[in-house]
């Protein structure tokens, strides 16, 4: 926006002011019609965001309203689906294996996506910090497809080499492909958070003779802890949420996560596989929704928060 | 034609041949499933749905409310699924009492030890499952095969989402046992001669084995097409077209079984 004002503003000085006049009138009256396709777009993304949590709903209820037994569905182990004639419902394997991937990859992303941001934001300039934006902004650009096949291809048999596991495809393998998949937009969003503290606050460190690390430790953390928070909180929702990579990095398996190298499941991967050969209307095709659902709310909870932490910083800078 | 992944290549194969010798016929192709196909055959959005599974009673009664007309069930072709194990497995051969063992609810057969491998040549001596996604017709038919009706899979094994992925593991993963279409083996891999018993005589998964009545290979399943009602026009001349000589040997070229006929 400010380009184009002084760009304009130049060509006036330069004596073009006929042109720029003419141009001002075609934009005067377009003005209206553009307005109202920007408020269009606004209102879409509302839009959008109702019309599906309505359809994942109404798709859903047939099995809300008393025909799955809630209790079984939260706290079973046996997902039999299409067992005849009894199938089962339980997701606690699934909803365990979510958590654990979450959990487990945030232990790698964290202290690695923080560092970097510091790093960016803080240690390097110039050259340097461009390259590294530069970097890190096509890491978040690798479709999760890419990240799944890199997981079971090449991750997947170093793990078998290195640890002796019987198999490549498992928690670990699925947290580190997460990982490197949410540290992209920790960075960011972290950096950012830094970069908003006023220099002022360095510059008064400085003069009372804090080292650049207690700088960072003391005055920078505590500074943009809300911004960092929302870093966290944006790389966990990223993790929950990712499908394709660990439907095919984590093993897809029905197992208890005991240890780091068992292979689990998560519940966005049962959707993914299951979905497509589910038979319409049926209960097992409704209880995926259900799942849909649970997923829906959870991450509706994580941005919640996230977003609600981002608004504690725009008010404690106001 | 909608449905099955097992038969996506060999519907798309299909397609481009039948374009090719008739080019005003266009044959849209898409997969997703057999219940997908299934499903979109019921709502009349497609006009053939390609199935490596029966169809179930209640789509069969779907078929005929939706449709007014019965559904009608077509072989043209059969899969044979092969059990396959890394190609540093020293095992050649195993039974289906066995394979139920380590696929099966409560299975006994857990370590390569048990079927006599020297785990030192694999690195570890679990044995790892590797399986299909719940839903998939592969799935449901190796258990029929292997396990009788009323044995359900032992959860936790892996299941992989398309036929290639089970063989692909397989070739990454030593100690790993899979089951796919006999069309899928790559590099990496072998498959493996099945018995009816222990100790009985196992069968190699070739087509001449896959065909036979007697001592055949004993999985093997068929590949299906249905439609509603007598396939008409354009739908119906593909379908022919496909029995005939040409679409079958799209079949045997894909790796499937082409139907006894055309052997």
């Amino acid at each position: 926006m400010s380009d184009q004002t002084t760009t304009t503003g130049r060509a006036v000085r330069r004596g073009s002011g006929r042109v720029y006049a003419a141009l001002q009138v075609v934009l005067d009256r377009t003005e209206p019609a553009v307005e109202w396709l920007i408020r269009l777009c606004g209102w879409s993304a509302i839009l959008f965001v109702f019309g599906i949590f309505f359809f994942v709903f109404r798709e859903a209820l047939p099995m809300l309203s008393g025909k799955l037994n809630l209790t079984e569905f939260f706290t079973s182990d046996q997902w039999r689906p299409t067992a005849e004639p009894q199938p089962h419902y339980g997701i606690l394997v699934q909803l365990l294996g979510t958590l654990a991937v979450t959990g487990l990859s945030m232990l790698i992303a964290v202290p690695l996506g923080l560092g970097a941001a510091v790093y960016i934001s803080e240690f390097s300039g110039g050259r340097v910090r461009e390259t590294l934006k530069i970097l890190i902004e096509l890491l978040a650009a690798i479709p999760s497809v890419v990240w799944g096949f890199i997981g079971y291809m090449v991750l997947g048999p170093i793990i078998i080499r290195c640890t002796g596991a019987p198999v490549g495809v498992n928690l670990l393998n699925g947290s580190i492909i997460l990982a490197l998949m949410s540290v992209p937009i920790i960075v960011s969003v972290g950096e950012d958070a830094l970069k908003a503290v006023p220099d002022s606050f360095r510059e008064a460190a400085l003069s009372l003779g804090a080292s650049r690390w207690e700088i960072v430790y003391r005055v920078l953390f505590p500074a943009a802890k809300n911004g960092l928070l929302a870093a966290v909180l944006l790389g966990v929702g990223r993790a929950i949420g990712e499908t394709m990579a660990v439907l095919m990095a984590t093993g897809h398996s029905l197992k208890m996560p005991h240890s780091l190298l068992d292979p689990i499941r998560t519940l966005t991967a049962t959707i993914a596989a299951e979905l497509g050969e589910a038979v319409q209307g049926e209960a097992h095709y409704r209880v995926l929704f259900v799942i849909g659902l649970v997923l829906f709310v959870v991450t509706f909870i994580v941005n919640l928060t996230a977003d609600l932490v981002v608004k504690g910083i725009r008010n404690e800078r106001a | 034609m909608e449905g099955s992944d097992t038969m996506i290549n060999l519907a798309e194969a299909w397609a481009e041949k039948y374009h090719a010798s008739h080019p005003e016929a266009i044959i849209q192709v898409s997969g997703g499933g057999s219940g997908v196909g299934i499903a979109s055959l019921i709502d009349g959005n497609c006009d053939i749905a390609s199935a490596s599974r029966k169809m179930k009673d209640k789509e069969l009664e779907r078929v005929f409310l939706k449709r007014g007309q019965e559904a009608r069930e077509i072989i043209v072709g059969y899969d044979a699924l092969a059990v396959y194990i890394h190609k540093d497995n020293p095992l050649d051969s195993i039974s289906l009492e066995e394979l139920a063992e380590i696929y099966g609810v409560g299975g006994k057969i857990t370590r390569w030890s048990q079927l006599g491998v020297d785990p030192k040549r694999l690195g570890n001596d679990t044995i790892v499952r590797v399986s299909r996604q719940e839903g998939s017709g592969t799935r449901d038919y190796f258990r029929e095969a292997v396990m009788g009706k009323t044995r359900d899979y032992e959860l936790g094994s892996i299941d992989q989402n398309g036929s290639v992925d089970v063989v692909a593991l397989v070739a990454h993963t030593p100690s790993a046992i899979g089951y796919s279409g006999m069309g899928y083996a790559m590099a990496g891999v072998k498959t493996l001669r099945i018995s009816k018993h222990k100790g009985g005589p196992g069968v190699a998964p070739t087509f001449e084995n896959a065909l036979k009545r007697e001592g055949g290979y004993p999985i093997t399943r068929p590949l299906l097409l249905y439609t509603a009602g007598q396939p008409k026009d354009k739908a119906g001349e593909l379908l022919h077209w496909i029995l005939d000589v040409p679409g079958q040997a799209v079949v045997k070229e894909l790796g499937y079984v082409p139907l006894p006929t055309h052997e």
